[in-house]
């Protein structure tokens, strides 16, 4: 059989899930929703943020949830200067691991920033949320990171 | 338990086969892709599907995008008469665990075991978002290279890589597959020239990735007296362990492997001199990071057949370590050898297998 | 919904995955679609065990070979088994009640699946005869869309023992 035989069709993969938030992740996205970020208590003391209902570590149940935020401190980034199609931010910006003040543990978010001049490992930036109207409870409610005191 | 303290049934790798890895292998279906591996993997030892009282495979499904594609992987095989088998959504390597763990039992004494993928198929950066928490991380959708970035980045801030080790890790890689012919990558270029490539995710220029590669991979183990009567020098697993890390990326210290460190300690690669290691990092900067983990010093080879860099078949390119490493030992260009698997992101997932000659 | 004093908690999040492919159904099966695509049903047969699979997915599921020798098929078929389908689901084009059935084509050692149709459906049975009908040959595509339906095409029914071991 000649290669061209062979036929190829555009194959479309669409699952709608849902998930059930629970207890802990729930009231943090509900938080999120409300422009507040919420940790966990871990079994060391430590706080988890983004809570979990275990500590990662000790695999412990957690214990109260408190308030932290909403700046905090990049303990990695990695600079995007062609963003993907389903990326947060379609102009160039940095994803980054933040240990948001109070957490002892980093999240994954982007950064928005003009060039990666800007940043540095170490570098203090706070969340920039969207509009309150437009907050679902999601991690998308935070539309990026940015430079604290900077112009963004 | 350490490793000193467990009784192992000896088990050799009787036979290895690997397809040709290519960028895109879009002429065949993923049992026609099987079928010359399967039969290559026998044949090297003259035996046939009946011979193996198990048959596990490693896949996952996503990556086609057909729901329980390793069922029709099986006419691959032919499993008839009803044959006893399995499956892991992992690389085959995990594949390769639950059989040797099945040979234990001493209830059969030999075993099939395959995996194989096509990465080209859909967009591999957001398949591979679906491996991520699913609340905190994958609704940003975070592509693997970003991710592996981020990794690379803090290892340059801890002091422990700079961006040139990426790239002579690279230029090594490439090197040493000019004479892996399996490879899909391979070329002698310096790590000066790799240094002016661009950045994909900075800290990451193009040749501290994997190139995208479509593949199957498969071994056959064997234990008793068929390890002995398909092979004139028995390749034997002497350690084999596996552990895995925090979903969490953030609670994680991206710049060492306790998991790889772990599993080492279990598999007990310590407990002599260890002469090649062929190691699963996909990124180049990984490579650091696991053979700290290992404890391997200067005077061990790694990745004499390119390793990831020069071939990464998603879901095979563990499997192939093990394998390549077990062909080390035949060949007698090694006595033992240490081979390790990755799994999820910056090497949240560790296996690691230790292989030695008679 | 985002007003803090009326919103309630958060206990559902949406995560949908929309993932596309290049997709390919490999060697053997666009030989069997391109059959379609000419109106005739394509099979291989296995070199070892000598049975013909339509359609191929380029191996024997026994014996694990390749099936690599073509075999042109009937258009007339044994219907193995079936069941008639009463229950509406979305996407339905169908009108129920309508009949599915295993369709064993003369020369073939597999059964697949077709809608039948020219018939009540109580009058359905196991070893019925029939025939493809398929679309106008303009419409012809590499596509089991291709085959509209089977009918009955008059013949005496099959005896039980032609065809119970594909049952």
């Amino acid at each position: 059989m000649a290669d061209s035989e062979v036929l190829h069709a555009e194959h479309r993969l669409e699952y709608p899930y849902s998930r059930s938030t629970g207890p802990i992740i729930g009231a943090f996205l509900t938080a999120l929703r409300d422009g507040r970020f919420l940790g966990a208590t871990g079994s060391n003391g430590s706080i988890i943020v983004p809570p979990t209902e275990y500590d990662p570590i000790t695999s412990d149940d957690v214990g109260e949830l408190v308030e932290v935020g909403p700046g905090g401190v990049i303990s990695s980034w990695a600079w995007v200067s062609t963003p993907l199609r389903k990326h947060p931010l379609q102009t160039p910006f940095a994803w980054a691991l933040i240990t948001l003040d109070g957490a002892d543990t980093a999240m994954l978010h982007a950064v928005d920033a003009a060039g990666p001049d800007d940043l540095a490992t170490g570098t203090r930036v706070t969340a920039r949320f969207r509009p309150a109207s437009e907050r679902i409870g999601s991690m998308a409610d935070i539309e990026a990171f940015v430079v604290e005191g900077g112009a963004a | 338990m350490s490793a000193a303290e467990r009784t192992v049934r000896p088990v050799s790798i009787a036979s290895f086969a690997q397809s040709q890895n290519v960028r895109k292998d879009d002429e065949r279906n993923e049992v026609e892709g099987l079928m010359p591996v399967i039969a290559e993997v026998f044949g090297n030892i003259g035996i046939t599907k009946d011979d193996v009282g198990f048959i596990c495979s490693g896949s996952t499904d996503y990556l086609i995008g057909g729901p329980f594609s390793f069922v029709m992987a099986l006419d691959a095989v032919g499993v008839w008469p009803p044959k006893r088998e399995s499956h892991v959504e992992m690389d085959g390597a995990w594949a390769l665990y639950e059989a040797w763990v099945l040979l234990q039992e001493g209830e059969i004494d030999a075993a099939l075991v395959y995996s194989f993928g096509r990465s080209s198929l859909g967009d591999l950066n957001e398949i591979l978002t679906l491996q991520m928490d699913p609340y905190y991380e994958a609704p940003l959708w975070p592509d693997i290279v970003s991710l592996s970035a981020l990794q690379a980045r803090a290892l340059i801030d801890a002091g422990k890589a700079t961006e040139a080790d990426f790239a002579a890790i690279a230029s090594r890689s490439r090197r040493d597959a000019l004479s892996n012919p399996k490879a899909q990558v391979a070329k002698d270029v310096s790590p000066e020239v790799l240094l002016q490539d661009e950045y994909v995710v900075a800290p990451l220029r193009r040749h501290a990735l994997p190139p995208i590669t479509d593949g199957a991979a498969a071994i056959v183990l064997a234990a008793g007296d068929k390890a002995r009567e398909w092979s004139d020098r028995p390749v034997w697993i002497t350690g084999f362990d596996h552990r895995m890390e925090t979903h969490s990326l953030g609670a994680r210290d991206l710049t060492s492997s306790p998991s790889t460190a772990k599993a080492a300690e279990m598999a007990g690669v310590a407990s002599g001199k260890v002469d090649v290691a062929e190691i699963h990092a996909p990124f180049a900067h990984q490579e650091i990071i696991v053979a700290e983990a290992l404890g391997l010093d200067d005077s061990v080879v790694i990745n004499p057949s390119g390793g990831p860099l020069a071939a990464n078949p998603l879901m095979s390119a563990g499997l192939i370590r093990i394998g390549e490493a077990a062909e080390r030992i035949r060949s007698g260009k090694a006595d033992r050898a240490v081979a390790h698997a990755t799994s999820g992101p910056c090497l949240q997932q560790n296996l690691v297998c230790v292989l030695e000659g008679e | 919904m985002a007003d803090e004093t009326t919103a309630g908690p958060v206990t559902t999040l949406a995560t949908p995955i929309r993932l596309d492919f290049d997709f390919t159904p490999g060697v053997a099966q666009s030989r069997f679609l391109r059959g379609l695509e000419q109106g005739k049903f394509m099979g291989q047969r296995c070199p070892s065990c000598g049975k013909v699979y339509v359609p191929s997915r380029g191996s024997c599921p026994t014996d694990g070979v390749p099936t690599t020798e073509d075999v042109l098929l009937s258009n007339v078929g044994t219907v193995t088994t079936y069941c008639v389908v009463n229950v509406p689901f979305a996407g339905q084009s169908i009108e129920i009640p309508y009949i599915c059935a295993q369709v064993l084509l003369d020369g073939a050692n597999v059964s697949f699946m077709g809608l039948i149709q020219e018939i009540p459906a109580d009058q359905i049975r196991m070893g019925m005869r029939v025939e493809a009908v398929w679309v106008d040959e303009s419409e012809l595509t590499p596509s089991l869309a291709s085959v509209r339906y089977f009918r009955p095409n008059g013949e005496t029914d099959a005896d039980y023992e032609t065809y119970k071991e594909y049952l």
